[in-house]
């Protein structure tokens, strides 16, 4: 891999006591795998392949990634319309991803969700949402059901800058600390709501110290460093798991691209795009692993290589995977009764 | 049989499912002792099983129902409170888009066990916000099962099976049904979803009615019958699933329907019911199919302008009639 400006610019730092090599390289993987993953859907999608819309997050995928190395199994998350490296991050697998982008039996929701729908109940990851701001209220729920099923279990809820101004934002919050359920919510602030940069959507701003008002610790961590973001979810986890309630963290990160494929994005300004790509979490991660003696620059060839192939036979899967009957739009809608009622 | 209310019948239902079955818990605004709820079904449960079972919320209807969504994915049975079905409106994203779309849109991965009890209808001079009869919005949306019991009976039975049901239900209650009385047995009963009841059977005409139209439909039918004309009333119970095989079954008998609701007429759920009847029995049928429902306004507040847009048994007596009589 060629340095970077990033790799040059961004220190260092000392290596976490807290995370292992194993672990670190974990991250750097699982991060490579999210920005590879998207870029290959995006060009699968420009080349006609994908249909719908396709919302990506290059640039953004520390977030997840941290988020995800201090949940274990048995925790839940739920997820946005820019949800990939979410649910990647939490373990889904590449080939019923594109599967589903596809349109194939053999993806996640069948053909029946697509890049925005992606779920996989049995590891806890109850959903990515088309509604901004839907997934709050439901994260709420999960964690109420890990509080009430007395289990030490706890859910992460993603969203982003633009559910803030929601009033399911607010409700959420409001309900979570009154209940003190097991909750992180976790804010990938990329700076935009589609075209609309984020300060414009209200006068305060300072988003943990609006989490703070409802009376749960909450802090404004570098989305753009994945230990960092590590550290401070895995802070909030244990606290969640101890019976201390809910905790908000903003990450500040970044859009590489446009909202969704096909969008300009023309009201980014080229010099703010340009800062942010030189903090790449992807590369500033392979500088740190490389300088504390986790990783070789043949093991991160290797990395990279095993990341392609596994992308390569994940959109092989799909490809080769077969559509279901059309007619299986209409299953799936109840458990109990098909789609006109009649008991199944 | 002994005789209780249909408020009665719901909290039974209520309390012989928490007790059968720890995952199943209330939420809902003002539904602890010693409020017990705003029209008071909830009386007494939470001295029994606690508030965190009968857990009250603030007012704040999307986060709690959005709390009953994801409670519901993740091993629970909530039952929540809307407490009244105008406010259905500000949680209409986790009802119709969040817990109506779960299953279907992770390829059938999603079991959504939730209930959603609320109660709607004009009778209190309760005005535009606090009366309307909204069934027919829930009713369209794929993904949700719609119950409106019109009896005690009915509305313990059916209680019951939504609360045991792994798909999401809107429950629809009647604020002026909460003091009817009727036969309730005391052995353990659940009703089925998808089974309309004849409340009463005849052979000139078919009334299609639901929740306190029903009552209003057995009131019509007495006055009918001492002037000669025999009146079959069927109560579908839930909306969906639909028993359209009874409904049916019941105009090729009587040769003539009229459909009535609460709800105001245009876009009402008797269109769905009258176009099901068209496509299936359309020879079967002597006269015009008539609708008996509220003129398309708002629910009105003055007790004498209400009552002038409510259905009543002399309205629909004087369908029939003129339909059975042949002015139709």
């Amino acid at each position: 891999m060629t340095q970077t400006a990033a790799e040059r610019e961004e220190p260092v730092g000392s290596p976490p006591q807290d995370l292992s090599g194993e672990q670190l390289r974990w991250m750097y993987r699982r991060m490579l795998l999210i920005r590879e993953f998207e870029n290959t859907a995006q060009i699968r999608f420009e080349a006609g392949e994908i249909a719908g819309f396709l919302h990506l997050s290059q640039g953004q995928e520390a977030v997840p990634v941290g988020t995800c190395a201090a949940l274990r199994e048995g925790d839940t998350i739920t997820s946005t319309h820019r949800g990939h490296g979410d649910v990647i991050a939490k373990g889904c697998d590449v080939k019923r991803m594109f599967a589903e982008l596809y349109g194939r039996t053999t993806g996640y929701c069948k053909g029946k969700g697509g890049s925005m729908h992606i779920a996989d109940f049995s590891q806890g990851i109850i959903g990515a949402n088309g509604i901004v701001s839907g997934g709050l209220p439901i994260a709420l729920g999960a964690a109420l059901s890990c509080q009430m099923r007395n289990t030490d279990h706890v859910t992460v809820c993603f969203f982003g800058d633009g559910a803030t101004a929601e009033g399911g934002f607010h409700e959420a919050l409001n309900l979570s600390t009154l209940w003190q359920v097991p909750l992180i919510f976790v804010c990938q602030n990329n700076l935009y709501g589609l075209s609309q940069p984020w300060e414009e959507t209200a006068f305060q701003c300072d988003l943990p110290e609006r989490a703070r008002t409802y009376h749960m610790p909450a802090e404004c961590v570098d989305g753009m460093d994945v230990i960092t973001v590590y550290g401070a979810v895995a802070r909030a986890v244990n606290r969640a798991r101890r019976g201390e309630g809910p905790s908000f963290i903003e990450a500040k990160t970044y859009r590489f691209l446009g909202h969704y494929v096909g969008d300009p994005a023309t009201y980014m300004d080229q010099e703010e795009r340009e800062g942010w790509r030189k903090r790449d979490p992807i590369p500033r991660l392979g500088r740190q692993l490389r300088e504390w003696g986790y990783l070789t620059d043949e093991e991160a060839a290797q990395i990279r290589a095993e990341v392609e192939e596994e992308l390569q036979a994940g959109i092989e899967f799909a490809k080769s995977s077969p559509k279901p009957p059309a007619a299986d739009a209409l299953s799936d809608v109840y458990v109990h009764f098909d789609h006109h009622g009649e008991p199944r | 049989m002994r005789e209780i209310t249909y408020r009665e019948a719901l909290r039974e239902a209520l309390r012989e499912e928490m007790e059968r079955d720890e995952t199943v818990f209330l939420m809902g605004e003002d539904i602890a002792d010693p409020f017990g709820s705003a029209y008071k079904v909830t009386l007494g449960l939470s001295p029994q099983f606690g508030t965190e079972r009968v857990r009250q919320t603030p007012i704040s209807e999307q986060g709690f129902v959005g709390a009953g969504v994801g409670a519901a994915v993740t091993g629970m049975r909530p039952v929540v409170e809307i407490m009244y079905i105008d406010f259905a409106t500000m949680a209409m994203d986790q009802i119709a888009n969040q817990a109506a779309k779960l299953r279907y849109m992770s390829g059938g991965q999603a079991k959504v066990p939730l209930v959603i009890r609320t109660q709607g209808g004009p009778g209190r001079s309760s005005a535009a916000q606090h009366a309307q009869s909204l069934e027919a919005w829930f009713a369209h949306i794929p993904g949700l099962l719609v119950a409106m019991p019109s009896t005690p009976y009915d509305a313990k039975g059916l209680l019951k099976t939504a609360i045991r049901l792994d798909d999401p239900v809107v429950f629809i209650e009647q604020k002026l049904l909460y003091n009817t009385e009727g036969p309730v047995p005391e052995e353990e009963y659940t009703l089925p979803f998808g089974e309309a009841d004849v409340k009463r059977e005849g052979s000139d005409c078919t009334v299609v009615a639901t929740s306190m139209t029903v009552l209003k439909a057995l009131k019509a039918a007495d006055i009918l019958e001492r002037e000669g004309i025999s009146v079959e009333v069927v109560d579908p119970r839930t909306l969906f699933p639909l028993d359209i095989e009874t409904i049916t079954a019941s105009v090729c008998k009587t040769s003539r329907v009229v459909v009535t609701h609460e709800a105001v007429e245009r876009c009402g759920f008797g269109a769905e019911i009258v176009a099901q009847i068209a496509q299936t029995a359309f020879g079967y049928i002597d006269a015009p199919i008539q609708r008996v429902c509220a003129p398309s306004v708002p629910p009105p507040f003055a007790q004498h302008m209400e009552a002038f847009t409510m259905i009543d048994e002399h309205k629909i007596a004087d369908r029939v009639r003129r339909l059975v009589t042949g002015e139709l």
